[in-house]
C-alpha cells in the first residue's frame, strides 16, 4: 500500500481521491473526502470506522451502486467511474458485493435457486442442466445442500441466508468482493462460521476482498491491510499487523483500546472518547477528529493534516503523530525504569 | 427466525385450507363463482331468449313461469338478468385489466425513475381528485358511447388507484438491498422492475384489482342507468334498472332483481378482496 497518486501495480483496485457529497435540504453532506487506497490482488483490505464514517458509502461508490461525486477507481487498469452504464455491465461480473442484512438482501418471493440462477443467467454462464449443477455446486461450496435451491429465503436462518448471499456473489466468479459488514447482523456464534467460510473461500478461490466492518477484532483476524475512516476521511492505513501493533493516529488508538480483551485480569488503559461523531453537514475545520482528540492543539483546527508515511506502507494523517510517538516512547522508558 | 430444516414447508397449511379458514372469503368466492357460472352458462340456463318479446305477458309479476317476472315488453327478467351478468362481468373484468395495465406501468415508472415521478405523480393526483363517475361520463361523452368506450373510460378512471399503490410500494422496494444486489449483478433495469419489484407487489395489486372490479361494475351500472353507457336495448344490470325506473311503483321486480344481482356481485367481490388481503398479508402468513 503506497501513497503515490499513481495506481499501484500490485493492486487489483486503486481508489484515488474518492469524493461523495449528498445534497440535502439542510446543506451538503460530505460523506467521503479524498479517500485513496489500494486493494492488493489476493488480499483482504479492511475498512473500519464507526457508524457514519462513510465506510459503506465507499463500498457502494466503488460498485457504482451510488454515483461517486469525484475521484477514480482503477480496477485492473480501467477507471470504473468513467464507464457508461452499458460498459459497466461487463465489469459487474468481476466485482460483487455481500450485504450486511441477510434478510432484506434476498428477494422473499424468489426461490434460492432462482436467486443464484439470476446471477448465472444475467451473464449467460450456464444453461439447462449445467445451470442446475452449478447452483448445486455453489450451494455446496457455501455449506448448504443442493435441495435448498427449491426453498424460499424465509425458510432459512440468518447465517444460512448470508451463505446464500455469498453463493449469489460467487456465482459470477468475481475477482473482487466487497463485503459490507457481512457478519454484524448475525449471532456471535454464527459470525465465526461465516467468517471462516469467507476466509476459506478467499484462499481457495484467490479472491481479493474489501471487508467493511466496525468490529476491529474481526478485521484483525481476517485482513491483510486496514484503512481507518473517520467522518469520510482516512485517518490511518497500513498493513493490519503493523497498525494493530503500532497505531499512530490518536483515533486508531482509541478504537483499538475499545476492543475487548479476552483476559479479565488484563490491565488496560481504555481511552474513552467524549461526545459523538460530528455532523458531516458541518465537519470541524482542519483535522475532523480534533473535536474529540485528547491531543488536539490549536494547529489541528487550522490545517487538514496531510498523509505522512511512518514506514513503507503505513501512513497517518495527524500533524502531531511524530511528536506523540516520541512522547509515548519516553513514557514507556520511564515506566520501565 | 431459526428455521433449520424442512418442517417449515411441510407444516405450512395449503392454500385451500387457508381459504376454508376464512369464512368471508369463502362466501365471497362461492357467490362470485355462482354469478360467473350463471353468466357464462346463460344460454343453457335461461328459460327464454333475453330479447324475446311477448306483449301479452308484459309486466307479469314473479311466478312459476317467470321466476323474476317480465318487463314492459314481456321479456323474461330472469333470463335478462343472467344474460346481463355476462356483460357486467365482461365490462368489470376488461376495465380492471385495462386499469391494471395502465396503473402498474405508470406506478412502476413513477416509483422507479425519480425524474418521471414528479410528472406522473401529479397526473395521478389530479385524476384522483375527479369524482369517478364524473370523469367516466366526460370520457364517454368525449369518445362516444359504446361498450368499448365504457371499458376504456372505466379503465382510465380506475388506473390511478393502482398506480398509486404500485408507486408507493415501488418507492420502498427500490431501496432494499436485494435490488442493489440485482444491480450489482448487472441485471437489466426492466428485469429488476418485473422480477424483483412487480413480483413483490402481486398481493396488493390483486387485492386492489378485486375492489376495482367491483367499482367498475357499479360504475358501468351507473353509466347505463344514466344513459351514457351501453345502448339501452342491450341487457346489463344498469340498463335493466334504468328501464324499470318508470315502473318502480307498479312493477318493482323490474328493478329489484337486477339490483340484487349488482349487490351480490359487488358484495362478493368486496368479500373476496378483504379475504385476499388478509390471506396475503405477510404479517399473518409470515412469508416475507
Amino acid at each position: 500500500m503506497t501513497n503515490a497518486s499513481e495506481p499501484n501495480d500490485g493492486a487489483l483496485l486503486s481508489v484515488r481521491n474518492l469524493e461523495k457529497q449528498f445534497p440535502t435540504s439542510s446543506g451538503t453532506v460530505r460523506a467521503l473526502s479524498d479517500v485513496s487506497f489500494d486493494v492488493r490482488r489476493g488480499c483482504i483490505l479492511g475498512i473500519v470506522g464507526e457508524s457514519g464514517s462513510g465506510k459503506t458509502t465507499a463500498g457502494r461508490c466503488i460498485l457504482r451502486l451510488i454515483e461517486p461525486s469525484g475521484g477514480e477507481a482503477i480496477f485492473d487498469g480501467v477507471d470504473l467511474f468513467k464507464l457508461s452504464e452499458k460498459e459497466l455491465r461487463a465489469y459487474r461480473r468481476r466485482l460483487q458485493i455481500i450485504f450486511q442484512d441477510p434478510y432484506s438482501s434476498l428477494n422473499p418471493r424468489m426461490r434460492v435457486g432462482d436467486i443464484i440462477g439470476e446471477a448465472i443467467d444475467t451473464h449467460r454462464l450456464a444453461r439447462g442442466a449445467a445451470r442446475e449443477e452449478r447452483i448445486a455446486q455453489l450451494l455446496g461450496r457455501v455449506g448448504l445442500r443442493p435441495e435448498h435451491a427449491r426453498r424460499y429465503p424465509h425458510e432459512f436462518s440468518g447465517g444460512q441466508r448470508q451463505r446464500i448471499g455469498i453463493a449469489r456473489a460467487l456465482a459470477v466468479e468475481p475477482e473482487l468482493i466487497i463485503a459490507d459488514e457481512p457478519v454484524s447482523a448475525l449471532d456471535v456464534s454464527v459470525q465465526a462460521q461465516v467468517l471462516n467460510l469467507m476466509q476459506e473461500l478467499q484462499q481457495q478461490l484467490g479472491l481479493t476482498m474489501v471487508f467493511i466492518s466496525h468490529d476491529l477484532s474481526v478485521v484483525e483476524y481476517l485482513c491483510d491491510d486496514i484503512v481507518v475512516l473517520y467522518l469520510g476521511r482516512i485517518m490511518e492505513m497500513g498493513p493490519a499487523q503493523e497498525v494493530y501493533a503500532n497505531p499512530r493516529h490518536p483515533y486508531t488508538q482509541v478504537l483499538l483500546s475499545a476492543v475487548p480483551v479476552a483476559d479479565p485480569r488484563a490491565k488496560r488503559d481504555r481511552i474513552i472518547l467524549k461526545g459523538d461523531i460530528p455532523s458531516p453537514l458541518n465537519p470541524p475545520s482542519g483535522c475532523v477528529f480534533r473535536t474529540r482528540c485528547p491531543y488536539a492543539v490549536q494547529a489541528c483546527a487550522e490545517i487538514v493534516p496531510p498523509r505522512e508515511d511512518v514506514s513503507r506502507d503505513h501512513s497517518v494523517a495527524c500533524i502531531r503523530q511524530a511528536e506523540l510517538a516520541g512522547q509515548r516512547e519516553f513514557e514507556n522508558q520511564e515506566n520501565l525504569l | 427466525m431459526a428455521v433449520t430444516s424442512s418442517p417449515a414447508i411441510a407444516g405450512r397449511p395449503g392454500l385451500v385450507s387457508l381459504v376454508f379458514q376464512r369464512k368471508s372469503l369463502l362466501i365471497g368466492l362461492v357467490v362470485l363463482g355462482a354469478i360467473t357460472v350463471f353468466a357464462v352458462l346463460a344460454p343453457l340456463i335461461a328459460p327464454y331468449a333475453p330479447n324475446r318479446l311477448s306483449v301479452v305477458n308484459r309486466l307479469q309479476p314473479p311466478s312459476g313461469r317467470w321466476w323474476f317476472g317480465t318487463d314492459e315488453f314481456g321479456r323474461d327478467i330472469f333470463s335478462r338478468t343472467i344474460y346481463a351478468g355476462q356483460l357486467s362481468l365482461l365490462v368489470g373484468a376488461a376495465a380492471t385489466l385495462l386499469a391494471a395495465a395502465i396503473g402498474i406501468t405508470l406506478g412502476l415508472v413513477a416509483g422507479f425513475f425519480r425524474k418521471a415521478d414528479g410528472i406522473v405523480a401529479r397526473i395521478i393526483d389530479a385524476m384522483m381528485a375527479f369524482p369517478d363517475i364524473l370523469l367516466a361520463i366526460s370520457l364517454v361523452a368525449a369518445l362516444g358511447p359504446s361498450l368499448a368506450t365504457v371499458i376504456v373510460a372505466l379503465g382510465i378512471v380506475y388506473a390511478p388507484r393502482l398506480a398509486r399503490i404500485v408507486r408507493a410500494s415501488t418507492l420502498i422496494i427500490r431501496e432494499l438491498p436485494y435490488i442493489e444486489a440485482a444491480r450489482a449483478l448487472g441485471v437489466p433495469t426492466w428485469r429488476i422492475m418485473l422480477r424483483h419489484v412487480l413480483r413483490n407487489l402481486v398481493s396488493p395489486i390483486l387485492v386492489q384489482a378485486t375492489f376495482i372490479f367491483a367499482y367498475a361494475m357499479l360504475a358501468e351500472a351507473s353509466l347505463s342507468f344514466l344513459g351514457v353507457g351501453v345502448s339501452p336495448e342491450v341487457p346489463t344490470w344498469g340498463t335493466m334498472i334504468a328501464a324499470g325506473r318508470q315502473y318502480v311503483g307498479s312493477a318493482d321486480w323490474m328493478t329489484l332483481f337486477p339490483g340484487i344481482a349488482i349487490v351480490l356481485a359487488v358484495l362478493s367481490l368486496q368479500l373476496v378482496g378483504d379475504g385476499l388481503r388478509d390471506l396475503l398479508d405477510p404479517r399473518l402468513r409470515k412469508d416475507l
